[in-house]
């Protein structure tokens, strides 16, 4: 599949879509012109501030520790990426949908926006919201949909554990093993990961 | 004039790469023909060394690539990893008349570059299965006549595996194992201790355990699906091409749409076969003293329904026995159980092993008698849950990242692959109401899997959920995520082997009944499916049939 493929396949889709699917594939770009992209117009289906709204949102899921966490792992541009060009429309909506509602909500439990929040109100707001999750999820019938921040908490994880910096310093990574056997673990040990 | 060749190899995946082999090797020129594009070995590999982070979509596929692969996205081979293996489904249709999963790649080297890598031979009772129970026809064929050719394929394409002297898995020239790990090993001796018959061994794998034939050796990355930069895993390029090139007999030719074998009346023998350029569209004719059909189990018979000499063959070349394009099989698979296991938390796996655990067929062997016949076998694996876990009673922040960066529980879970009879009306013909990119009919399939399969897998669950209890596995849970044909990519039959011409396709060499000189060997030829992973047969039948072929050459008798 060359470039000029890619271009006229995405712009089927666009010529679909609702605000256009502006994606990575179809520009082949790299993670390092992210920030550009980024600064420039937002990714896919999502506006800049959209994407550093869930870059926010991530980095309360997975904070810095001793490991840098998910908004320097750029999670909310992958999640951008993948919303907007993997999800079927009815997901992308409910998914942008529920990125309104936790705006809102937000709004009405603290009186701010989520972007103006501290660290602790954040953390409790989204506290709450995956208790409220997990409720859903225990009672929801098989062909419910899932809840919104059910699916940004996976994206989230997803995105975290498989950047460079979620498998090489989260996680333990070693390209080439070169063999595959039992060795000793101790608590504490970092998992290895990569993939 | 048509060019001319001493043979001509249709496909180039695993049953064409080694006709290739094997034919160039005896000394005859041949052409090796592939529907599809060149790839070079390692060149042509781009994402073999691309870590996950640097796939923008971390290997799902997008809805622009889901638009043209309607079918290849059903199933999990499909991904961002390695895309450009797998067929363009809408150049490329086919007519389901019943759910098949046609999982097709049009290259070069073809599944053998993204193939299981599973190696087992079938075993003297698999050979015997269909005369026992009156299923299908009889095998032509018994085990000892291919043993020493899976002998001879082992010891050339380098099977990792242990011998465990199962009368009903057969060991064979066996690289060193790769290892089960704790777990495995644990619940592989209770299993021991608990059952007669039920073993749990190592998979047996075309995966390289040490440097061999100048292949380098597995470095359990476990990426083998896109092309291995090592070449430490048998495939067309990393074997059997470079062997067949070696002999400076062979003409590789990518592109090369076989649409029928030419066919000469009078002699009733094959002329050779004619091609349209995939490219150009240009229809061009070949000319061999043989040919060998090695285009992937559905694909030869195609051909061969395909080729009706301008009518004078209305039902195909080969065909008098009525049995083309009938017995179709798989393996049927997506059930069974998997469980944690208490304990171990000092243990963890190093390296991505590429391979798991085998448990081989034990129901209705060793005196057993279901309400079903054949049976089935597991594959599976033990190993610790990863960051995608869980964690309920956590909710975000440090907490939740702290103890996603360390390893879970021990879990365990296998698979059972179950052997699917040969229905007569499991079958497929060409549909004529519709064309591909190349103006070609295209095949309808029409195929399920019926009682007895269906019998069998409950066993395959509870056998599953059974075994790990004796074991010791807790909070086992069984699972059927149902099977269609096709899903398993095991398909074969639709051009049997038999010594009957009334009710087979070809004989006891893989030569076609009715046309002398016409072999087919790849998943086609299977009179019965057994429970293993074909490919190794595949192997061992082609070898063989070459051999016989350029024989039969050298006296005259093509």
């Amino acid at each position: 599949m060359n470039r000029r493929e890619l271009l006229q396949r995405a712009s089927v889709l666009v010529s679909g879509s609702i605000l256009g699917v502006d994606s990575l594939l179809a520009k082949n770009i790299s993670w390092d012109d992210m920030e550009a992209e980024l600064s420039a117009k937002g990714i896919g289906l999502f506006s800049k501030k959209q994407v550093q709204l869930l870059n926010e949102v991530a980095d309360t899921i997975i904070p810095t520790t001793d490991t840098p966490g998910a908004k320097a792992a750029k999670t909310g541009q992958f999640i951008a990426v993948i919303v907007s060009d993997c999800y079927e429309p009815a997901d992308q909506k409910r998914f942008l949908d529920g990125l309104a509602t936790l705006e809102s909500d937000c709004k009405a439990k603290t009186g701010k926006d989520f972007m103006k929040c501290s660290a602790q109100e954040r953390q409790s707001f989204l506290s709450e919201l995956d208790t409220a999750q997990k409720a859903y999820h225990k009672s929801k019938k098989k062909e419910d949909p899932a809840h919104y921040f059910r699916t940004i908490k996976d994206l989230t994880l997803w995105g975290y554990f498989t950047s460079e910096i979620g498998a090489t310093q989260a996680l333990r990574f070693v390209e080439y093993p070169g063999k595959y056997t039992t060795i000793d673990y101790k608590k504490g040990d970092r998992n290895f990961g990569g993939y | 004039m048509a060019e001319k060749y001493d043979a001509i190899v249709v496909g180039s995946g695993i049953s064409g790469g080694w006709a290739a082999k094997e034919l160039t090797e005896r000394g005859l020129k041949v052409l090796l023909l592939e529907r599809g594009r060149n790839v070079e070995h390692v060149k042509d590999y781009p994402t073999a060394t691309t870590k996950t982070w640097e796939f923008p979509h971390r290997g799902r596929i997008t809805n622009a690539m889901k638009e043209r692969h309607p079918v290849q996205k059903r199933d999990y081979p499909y991904s961002e990893f390695a895309p450009d293996f797998w067929v363009d489904d809408l150049d490329c249709p086919y007519t389901e008349i019943k759910r098949f999963d046609w999982y097709r790649g049009f290259h070069v080297g073809g599944r053998s570059l993204m193939w299981g890598r599973q190696s087992y031979r079938w075993s003297p009772w698999d050979f015997e299965s269909n005369k026992n129970d009156g299923h299908g026809a009889d095998w032509p064929i018994r085990y000892d006549d291919l043993a020493k050719w899976y002998d001879y394929v082992e010891t050339f394409a380098g099977i990792s595996g242990s011998a465990e002297g199962l009368p009903q898995l057969p060991d064979g020239k066996f690289l060193p194992p790769m290892e089960l790990n704790v777990v495995e090993k644990d619940v592989a001796a209770r299993i021991k201790a608990k059952y007669d018959h039920r073993r749990m061994i190592i998979g047996r794998s075309a995966n390289l355990t040490v440097e061999h034939n100048g292949r380098g050796s597995c470095q359990y990355r476990n990426l083998c699906s896109r092309g291995c930069q090592f070449g430490a895993y048998f495939s067309t390029q990393s074997a059997t091409l470079p062997a067949a090139v070696a002999t400076g007999n062979l003409t590789l030719r990518p592109f090369s749409i076989v649409t029928e074998v030419t066919y000469d009346k009078d002699r009733k023998r094959a002329k050779g076969v004619r091609v349209i350029d995939a490219e150009t569209m240009q229809s061009i004719e070949y000319e061999a003293k043989v040919v060998f059909l090695c285009a992937s189990t559905l694909a030869s018979t195609f051909i061969l329904l395909n080729s009706v000499d301008s009518g004078s063959l209305p039902d195909g070349l080969g065909n008098t026995s009525g049995q083309l394009g009938r017995n179709l099989m798989d393996h049927h698979f997506r059930c069974g159980a998997s469980g944690d296991v208490e304990g171990y938390e000092d243990k963890i796996a190093f390296g991505r092993r590429a391979n798991g655990f085998y448990i081989p067929r034990y129901r209705n062997f060793f005196g057993d008698k279901r309400e079903y016949v054949r049976g089935f076998g597991y594959q599976g694996g033990a190993s610790r849950e990863g960051w995608q876990r869980e964690v309920a009673e956590l909710s975000i922040g440090a907490d939740l990242k702290n103890t996603l960066q360390e390893p879970g529980k021990w879990t365990i879970g296998m698979t059972g692959f179950g052997e699917m009879l040969p229905y007569e009306e499991n079958r497929i013909t060409l549909d004529k109401s519709k064309k591909d990119k190349w103006g070609q009919y295209v095949l309808a399939i029409d195929c399920e899997i019926k009682e007895n399969e269906k019998k069998m897998r409950k066993d395959m669950i509870n056998d599953a959920a059974e075994m790990l209890e004796a074991a010791g596995v807790k909070n086992i849970r069984t699972y059927d995520n149902g099977s269609y044909p096709g899903m398993a990519i095991h398909e074969m039959g639709t051009a049997r082997m038999g010594n009957d011409p009334k009710s087979s396709v070809l004989n006891k060499w893989n030569q076609m009944h009715d046309v002398k000189n016409v072999f087919v060997t790849d998943g086609s030829c299977m009179t019965s499916a057994a429970c293993q992973n074909p490919s190794l047969t595949y192997m061992a039948l082609t070898a063989r049939a070459a051999a016989y072929a350029v024989e039969s050459l050298k006296k005259g008798d093509l």
